[in-house]
């Protein structure tokens, strides 16, 4: 009878499982190390652009969100924005900006883990690095349309500007400016991370289903 | 199986590391700045111009329907700007008696901006920031305030020779200052007054690394604000040259390290500093070797027939090196606080030599390679063209003519002078193209004359040496000229500007006070073509000489480097109001105002003094966005401000009219401009 640890963490590859069949048990783990590369180049690229385009700014204004941080011209935006009563943007999810960095830490060891647990648990470690990009995303989302629809009343351009929900991909308009948002490198490298993990688990199921079955079977068998 | 899973891992850290490698190998920064940014327009390349048939009627109407010939046509191609397209040039122009500088766009003509030096002016607030306005300060002479110049020679700094776009120089003739325009922020720094001499002409001139601004003085006086009867003239009465010490890292120049030559009383004119061949060395020329002293109502020559009645005049030769030498030896004797060489010393010390040159003579012009000096004696119809080589042999071996009566030695004229070109009458001023051609304006002739030089620029062009090749009229009586970077080691021919000092028909009739007129040029095809294809009526002041720089030299800020930037001091000010700071703090009969100025509002906007307080008023504009300027006045205290982008200002004044005075933006920076306001309070001595 495999112990509850055993059950967990799934079956050790024998030796000469190993040396028989490398590829097999090798291809998940090194998917899962391309998938967390990619996760922490990521921190270091923007995940989401906006331009914003109007007659008086011909070269535009541009607001680039890293996971950690917003750069760009975030003061000009913010002194405009006074103008209908948005609050300034580094009030906007201060908690999810502190804390993405050692997020995506724990999502990179939780993905390593995965690569040493043999078992279906191992999806679950990978659950956070597969839902992020939705989960940026949504909070991007909620976060925008908080500050869109919660205007200073006694902003001055309060009668002519209501309250809105500004576009967070694509493009939108407020006043006379256009807006373009878009995802960004380091954006697309999450999505990349979470795809690679899913594909990852294929082959993580093909190499480890195999011999967690025969553990359960040997256990069963002598059981009888 | 712990052995395979330090195998895995080995492999694992090692493919991790190429892993990332290629993956940040992919991400360049170039990238990186461009990424999610759209394309725009403006800069797609222009079509090649095919005309269809309608397009030529079309074309052909208007230019008929308009009296426009096909020279006029190619002008207006030639200097057109679409919107938006950006100038090849820009000309710092003097801005004459306004005490100003311009800033012209070259081909376009187009004024960009006027930078004030001498004269306060409001839009850029130059001189109304209260009571202890530096401007101010800087503009008294002995105690009194002398609020306007006339400039005259604007100077661009220079590196080996040429323009480096860093700062700018620019003398007053009437007062004997020279002011330095530092070229991040295009405004004025310093201006320091010399303390010799009351007024000068030959300011400012810089020598090939910027080492010194040369200050050439004019009307001989008592130096250092001396009294003598004009009896006393040729015994008590001195001209002089200031080489004035410029601290580039500083911005500033350095009176303490600067110092004076004292001249005979000659009346010396322009100057130019050698470069090259004959760096070590600047020449000034003189009009008044006869030591004229007028008096037309005693019965006297008046100073017109007196000065010109002489063949020769003298081009003073001056081994600034020798004369730096000697002033760090402590040779100067101290004139008014200030440090000046004697007569005595520069003759012994073979620091300034005299050379005949004819006749009241106006420009001396160095020529890019340092060979040769041009000098156009106004009343005669040459130019004189002396060789460094030569004037260096004729000192070496004292080759002299004789010594003036002030001891200098005067060198053979024969002796120096490498060749004499008849151009035609009042020859004044002469530049340089990158062609082997010297441009000298002719006053009286209302012309330009292109002729060629010898030595090594003979080879640059067909026709033989030291001969005038083209004259084109202008309209009307040349001063200056200028060509793109002309008076440089290397300059760029193409543009030329005439400074014509009438314009009498050429524009609409503005009362009896014309503007000047500066005419555009086109010197890029050799020969005898060099048409005028630009007028440009300046109408604020007489401009005087101007420079011509390639545009892309300036490296001029967008906006202030940091909010709270102090561009007096060029640093951030520990005193400009960071957020939250803004607010009125009172000690006893002091006040402190701390503002800041946003898009659209002032913070305060309510402040409330007591009549009699001492206000200081802090005030900056926090924007960074490029042209976000606003201003600031209070009505009935002479103040306004420009705060652009990230400037800061501390002004003060005394509170001592009650009343309720509003202060608003002066500079339309928004769409609730209007609303950019406030109030100050005085409340009355007594007052509830």
């Amino acid at each position: 009878m495999p112990g509850f640890l055993t059950t967990l963490i799934g079956p050790r590859v024998p030796e000469h499982e190993l040396r028989a069949h490398r590829a097999r048990y090798l291809a998940p783990t090194f998917i899962f190390m391309l998938a967390r590369v990619l996760l922490l180049v990521s921190i270091f690229l923007p995940y989401w652009h906006m331009e914003l385009v109007a007659p008086q700014y011909p070269n535009g204004l541009f607001l680039t969100a890293h996971v950690n941080h917003l750069s760009g011209d975030v003061r000009e935006i913010d002194g405009l924005n006074h103008y209908i009563g948005m609050r300034p943007l580094g009030e906007a999810a201060t908690f999810e900006r502190a804390a993405s960095v050692w997020l995506i830490i724990a999502m990179f060891l939780l993905v390593e883990g995965a690569a040493f647990v043999h078992s279906k648990w191992a999806l679950l470690l990978a659950v956070p690095v597969i839902t992020f990009p939705g989960g940026f995303l949504l909070d991007l989302y909620v976060w925008m349309r908080h500050f869109g629809l919660n205007l200073n009343p006694e902003a001055p351009l309060s009668s002519s500007v209501k309250p809105f929900v500004p576009t967070v991909v694509g493009e939108g308009g407020i006043g006379q400016f256009k807006t373009y948002a878009d995802l960004g490198t380091g954006y697309w490298l999450a999505v990349g991370c979470a795809a690679l993990t899913v594909i990852g688990f294929y082959f993580h199921r093909r190499a480890y289903r195999p011999l967690f079955l025969e553990m359960q079977r040997s256990a069963a068998g002598g059981a009888s | 199986m712990t052995v395979s899973i330090n195998a895995i891992r080995s492999g694992h850290m090692f493919a991790l590391a190429i892993v990332a490698g290629s993956v940040l190998t992919c991400i360049t920064p170039d990238a990186l700045a461009q990424e999610g940014r759209r394309r725009r327009g403006g800069d797609e390349a222009a079509k090649p111009v095919q005309l269809s048939p309608e397009q030529t009627d079309q074309l052909t109407k208007i230019a008929n329907d308009r009296k426009l010939n096909v020279d006029d046509l190619l002008a207006a191609a030639k200097t057109y700007m679409p919107s938006g397209r950006h100038d090849d040039y820009v000309l710092f122009s003097s801005g004459g008696q306004s005490g100003q500088v311009f800033a012209i766009g070259v081909p376009s003509m187009r004024l960009l901006r006027s930078i004030s030096v001498f004269t306060p002016e409001s839009w850029q607030g130059y001189g109304f920031a209260g009571e202890a306005d530096h401007v101010i300060d800087s503009l008294k002479i002995n105690g009194k305030l002398v609020a306007w110049g006339d400039t005259h020679h604007p100077a661009l700094s220079e590196t080996k020779g040429d323009y480096d776009g860093q700062f700018l120089f620019i003398g007053d003739k009437a007062n004997a200052r020279v002011g330095v325009i530092d070229l991040r922020d295009w405004e004025t720094k310093q201006v320091v007054k010399n303390p010799l001499t009351v007024s000068d002409h030959g300011g400012s001139f810089v020598t090939p690394n910027t080492e010194y601004v040369i200050e050439g003085g004019q009307y001989a006086t008592i130096l250092g604000y001396g009294y003598a009867p004009i009896e006393e003239y040729k015994k008590s009465y001195r001209g002089m040259v200031t080489l004035w010490k410029f601290d580039r890292a500083k911005g500033r120049i350095d009176v303490a390290n600067s110092f004076a030559l004292e001249l005979p009383p000659y009346w010396q004119d322009l100057a130019d500093a050698g470069k090259n061949a004959s760096d070590g060395f600047f020449f000034i020329n003189s009009f008044n070797a006869e030591m004229a002293v007028g008096g037309i109502e005693k019965g006297n020559p008046p100073f017109e027939a007196g000065a010109s009645k002489r063949d020769m005049d003298y081009l003073h030769i001056v081994d600034w090196r020798k004369a730096e030498a000697a002033f760090k030896a402590g040779k100067a004797k101290m004139i008014n606080g200030f440090a000046v060489l004697s007569m005595e010393t520069t003759a012994a010390e073979g620091i300034l030599h005299l050379a005949p040159e004819p006749k009241s003579p106006h420009g001396v012009d160095v020529t890019p390679n340092g060979q040769y000096m041009v000098v156009a004696g106004k009343l005669d119809p040459h130019v004189t063209v002396y060789s460094i080589e030569r004037i260096k042999s004729a000192i070496a071996s004292k080759k002299y003519s004789g010594t003036d009566e002030y001891g200098l030695p005067i060198l053979d004229f024969d002796a120096v002078k490498e060749a004499q070109v008849e151009l035609g009458l009042g020859p004044l001023h002469t530049q340089f193209d990158d062609k082997g051609y010297a441009y000298t304006s002719l006053f009286l002739d209302s012309a330009v004359a292109r002729w060629t030089l010898g030595g090594e620029y003979d080879s640059l062009n067909p026709e033989p040496a030291w001969k005038l090749v083209h004259k084109t009229p202008v309209q009307y009586n040349i001063g200056h000229l200028c060509t793109a970077e002309g008076d440089s080691a290397s300059p760029d021919g193409k543009y030329l500007i005439s400074m014509s000092k009438w314009s009498v028909d050429r524009f609409l009739t503005t009362g009896p006070l014309l503007p000047q007129n500066f005419q555009l040029l086109d010197i890029g095809t050799s020969g005898t073509t060099m048409p005028v294809i630009y007028d440009l009526p300046i109408g604020v002041g007489e401009p005087h000489y101007c420079q011509m720089i390639k545009a892309d030299k300036l490296q001029s800020w967008k906006v202030y480097p940091e909010v709270g930037w102090n561009p007096h001091t060029q640093s951030l000010d520990p005193n400009a109001p960071k957020k939250g700071q803004e607010g009125v703090v009172r000690d006893g009969s002091n006040v402190i105002v701390n503002m800041s100025a946003v898009r659209s509002h002032f913070s305060p906007e309510h402040v409330e003094v007591n009549e009699g307080d001492h206000v200081t008023w802090r005030i900056v504009a926090a924007e960074t966005a490029q042209d976000a300027t606003h201003g600031f006045c209070i009505g009935g205290y002479n103040i306004n401000l420009s705060l652009e982008p990230g400037e800061y200002t501390e002004f003060t004044f005394t509170a001592d009219k009650p009343g309720t005075y509003p202060f608003y933006c002066t500079e339309f920076c928004s769409a609730l401009h209007l609303e950019m306001a406030g109030y100050l309070h005085i409340k009355p001595k007594g007052a509830k």
